[in-house]
């Protein structure tokens, strides 16, 4: 509390952005591990009151792991942070928000039926005499606030009834409601049209003139010079350069943060590509994707890049059959193939292994060799009836191949680790005996062993005629395991790649919209 | 350990029903002569029936609530058929309470399926809808016995192999779903649709689909109990079966079936039935008031669904080796 007046004053001292004023936040020396991956080491940074600091990585960098450590998510294993040189520690997530800490994320978290002002005051509503919620007091505060950042909002309205944009206006509103000093936006833009994007900006620049320290993660290198003052790189968990945006270019900002080359061994491949096995041509989804067209051939390993939002993941859906696409056709070796459900791909020998595996994946409740054979009952059932022995058989050969470790195959799913249950999801649909088999991010939130293991596997597959689609946002995984690379942004494809097209620089211009490359 | 837990919960649940029927017995023996058992059994039939078609629609996390009233307005056409053709014979009119019933599940299906409105909802509004239907086909006037034909009334009742006609129809249903659930590819889709719905639609299963079967199923069987019910009491009005639904779901969750869907088994939902029925049937016979019946239900009810949470709670997840070599 002490710590928190000491915050205030000295920030009104500092009401306006002046070159030397010090920084109201500084990280210095954070390290943080989880098992098997260094996820942060030793890594700076500061924010300065006033200014905007954009915080600039790609994906794995750690730039989530600093916003949770910040916002009292996660303990660093070591560093200090000191607020207004002050050392201060967030053991909890509430004590950050005292601090004067407040993030505001992509997707918000705040209640979609109560009303923008119970939002806004959510937990520290002003009160009456009598210890009840002071509803008068409440709405004209969240007015007063709403028209300090220039919201047209009115507080009475339910939340789900805003647009996204809107809804990071409240979450604004609420941030200022418990007088935050540092705002970290996260992506704040990623999923706005335009014209709310122009508002963000405008709201950016009221913060700043507030004296707010913001910390600014974006992919977006139009809008990082647009509303930026200083940059911070992060790279594979380490801070690579800062500095004032005046003084960096795009070309710079780029080198540093896809650095030289990666350390990261993936396996040597050799591919041998055979007969086209699927071909698409326009299609077309009226608010995901638009005039996506591609060819893949058998052996082929074809890597979707892309920014989070980009329509790769809502692509696949469409060309899995989840969701239907309102143009475009597709032909599986020589048939044209229409596909209505996702039964249907996978009768036609297109499987997909989704992203959330928890969520999407394996079905808890059922056994294992049951998860495995789901998809392949009609070949292990006989006359409408299921025969045990024959599933069993079944995902006995596939769990082996991948050296599914468990005690038993009749064990439930949800008994296995999240590494273990991963190999069952991959196995069930390996037992379809797929044609073309689509990994969405097949890596993301696994230890660096099991992604070699993974990445091993997925040669293999391409190497026994499997023609895969690999849909990653990791630069080092796209450009170490794929032979092509489609780049899509903004629901289009902005480019393809192959051979020594095939660099760090090309791919990130293209998914950020630097220059145009279509070949 | 946790396996053995989750495959014991029947035979917890069959040790409980022993030992209340051992408890009855000591106080009053006639209660465990094999034909009073076999009356118990008879006279627990239809839950039994309608506990089986609600377990596989509890499965897909869905509920109907809707399968007393449809039971009521089956058992109501069914008698006003016969009352005007009594010749119709009964596989007729058996075929016809069970299409009816069909029908009104699937009613509800689609609705739970096409409009995406939450199960509860469709069933509750079916509920009242089918019960009022009653109401405007019999003009709220009761058939009684002799108003129906003599063949119609016996089916139930016909004695074959020492049990009733009723009794034998509620073990074939046993039977049926043993076969449906554990062996053919509608009964996997009803667990993977409960497990996880978003996995079963990447695994190619339609979910609406699966759950619409699940109420064509349970409406099919309510249609069934409806004839039999009918016929057995010979009494068709707008209220009979009332509350009976409630009766239906207790038994399915005190047989273990997860309300969140997905986990259940047949032997559950039999003995969940069996145990109400025990329940009902002895009650009386030792004396205690029936509003203890209810009590003992109510706390059946309970004792069950927490028993339930506390099996899934040590289910938690596996992380160190050893662990997982021990589970």
């Amino acid at each position: 509390m002490v710590m928190l007046a000491n915050t205030q004053g000295i920030a009104d001292t500092h009401p306006q952005t002046e070159d030397g004023a010090g920084p109201v936040l500084t990280l210095s020396g954070i390290s943080k591990s989880f098992p098997g991956v260094k996820a942060l080491s030793e890594v700076s940074l500061e924010l300065f009151p006033g200014e905007v600091t954009a915080l600039v990585g790609e994906n794995g960098a750690g730039k989530s792991t600093i916003v949770k450590i910040l916002t009292g998510i996660y303990q660093p294993d070591e560093g200090a942070i000191a607020i207004n040189g002050t050392p201060v520690s967030f053991p909890t997530a509430q004590d950050a928000g005292r601090a004067g800490v407040t993030a505001i994320h992509q997707e918000t978290v705040l209640f979609d039926d109560l009303s923008v002002a119970e939002n806004i005051f959510i937990g520290h509503a002003p009160k009456t005499r009598f210890g009840l919620i002071d509803r008068k007091e409440m709405l004209r505060k969240a007015q007063a606030l709403l028209d300090r950042i220039g919201a047209r909002i009115d507080p009475n309205v339910t939340l789900k009834d805003l647009g996204i944009a809107n809804k990071h206006l409240v979450a604004i509103a609420r941030a200022l409601s418990i007088d935050a000093k540092i705002v970290i936006m996260d992506e704040p833009t990623a999923s706005l049209s335009h014209k709310e994007i122009e508002e963000t900006y405008e709201l950016v620049e009221r913060l700043k003139a507030e004296g707010k320290a913001i910390l600014f993660i974006s992919h977006k290198f139009d809008e990082i010079f647009r509303i930026a003052d200083r940059y911070t790189v992060f790279r594979d968990g380490q801070m690579v350069g800062k500095g004032k945006i005046e003084a960096v270019s795009e070309q710079e900002l780029v080198k540093l943060m896809v650095g030289r080359s990666v350390d990261q061994v993936f396996p040597k491949r050799a591919p041998q590509l055979g007969e086209e096995v699927l071909k698409v041509v326009g299609y077309c989804h009226p608010t995901e994707f638009e005039d996506i067209g591609f060819t893949l051939r058998a052996g082929e390993i074809l890597g979707f890049y892309g920014l989070v939002g980009a329509g790769r993941s809502e692509f696949m859906q469409a060309l899995f059959g989840v969701t239907r696409p309102s143009k475009g056709a597709i032909r599986i070796d020589d048939r044209i193939a229409v596909i209505r459900d996702p039964n249907e791909a996978i009768r036609q020998g297109i499987v997909y292994v989704p992203e959330d595996r928890g969520k999407q994946g394996a079905i808890k409740g059922l056994p294992i060799f049951q998860n495995v054979s789901l998809p392949s009952l009609k070949e292990t059932s006989r006359k409408g009836f299921l025969r045990l022995a024959e599933e069993f058989k079944l995902a006995r050969d596939y769990t082996r191949r991948l050296d599914l470790r468990a005690a038993a195959l009749d064990q439930d799913i949800g008994e296995l680790s999240g590494g273990n249950q991963q190999k069952v999801v991959i196995a069930k649909w390996l037992a379809t005996k797929p044609r073309v088999i689509i990994l969405d991010e097949p890596t993301k939130g696994i230890d660096i062993g099991s992604k070699a293991a993974v990445h091993e596997f997925m040669a293999e597959l391409a190497a026994e005629g499997l023609a895969v689609i690999m849909v990653s946002s990791e630069i080092p995984e796209i450009l170490g395991m794929s032979d092509r690379v489609i780049v899509m942004r903004e629901g289009r494809i902005a480019a393809e790649f192959e051979g020594a097209d095939l660099s760090p620089e090309h791919l990130v211009r293209a998914a950020a919209g630097i220059t145009e490359v279509r070949t | 350990m946790i396996r053995s837990l989750m495959k014991s919960r029947e035979t917890i649940l069959a040790g409980a029903i022993l030992v209340l029927v051992l408890a009855i017995a000591t106080r009053f023996p006639g209660f465990v002569a094999p034909s009073n058992l076999a009356n118990v059994f008879n006279d627990t039939a239809p839950l039994i029936i309608l506990a089986l078609g609600q377990m596989v629609v509890i499965l897909t996390r869905c509920i109907d609530l809707s399968v007393a009233a449809n039971l009521a307005l089956t058992g109501m056409v069914v008698a006003m058929l016969n009352m005007a053709m009594p010749g119709l014979p009964v596989p007729v009119i058996l075929a016809l309470a069970i299409c009816l019933g069909a029908l009104m599940g699937l009613a509800n299906g689609l609705l739970v399926w096409k409009l995406d409105i939450p199960p509860i909802v469709v069933t509750l509004g079916t509920m009242t809808i089918y019960r009022g239907i009653i109401f405007v086909i019999s003009g709220g006037e009761w058939i009684n016995a002799h108003e129906m034909s003599d063949a119609f009334k016996a089916f139930p009742r016909e004695v074959v192999l020492g049990l009733p006609v009723l009794s034998w129809i509620a073990i074939a249903v046993v039977i049926g779903f043993i076969v449906l659930v554990g062996r053919t590819p509608l009964g996997r889709a009803f667990f993977a649709v409960g497990g996880n719905p978003h996995a079963a639609v990447y695994t190619g299963i339609n979910v609406g689909l699966t759950q619409c079967a699940a109420y064509v199923i349970s409406g099919a069987l309510a249609g069934l109990t409806g004839y039999l019910w009918v016929a057995r009491y010979a009494v068709a009005y707008v209220d009979i079966a009332g509350g009976f639904e409630l009766e239906v779901v207790a038994a399915c969750v005190i047989g273990g079936i997860s309300i969140a869907g997905g986990i259940g088994s047949v032997g559950g939902a039999l003995l969940g039935a069996l145990f109400l029925g025990i329940v009902k049937n002895a009650l009386p016979v030792i004396n205690i008031s029936p509003f203890w019946q209810l009590a003992i239900s109510g706390s059946a009810i309970i004792i069950a669904v927490a028993f339930n949470a506390t099996s899934n709670r040590t289910k938690g997840r596996v992380i160190l080796k050893k662990a997982e070599h021990a589970a």
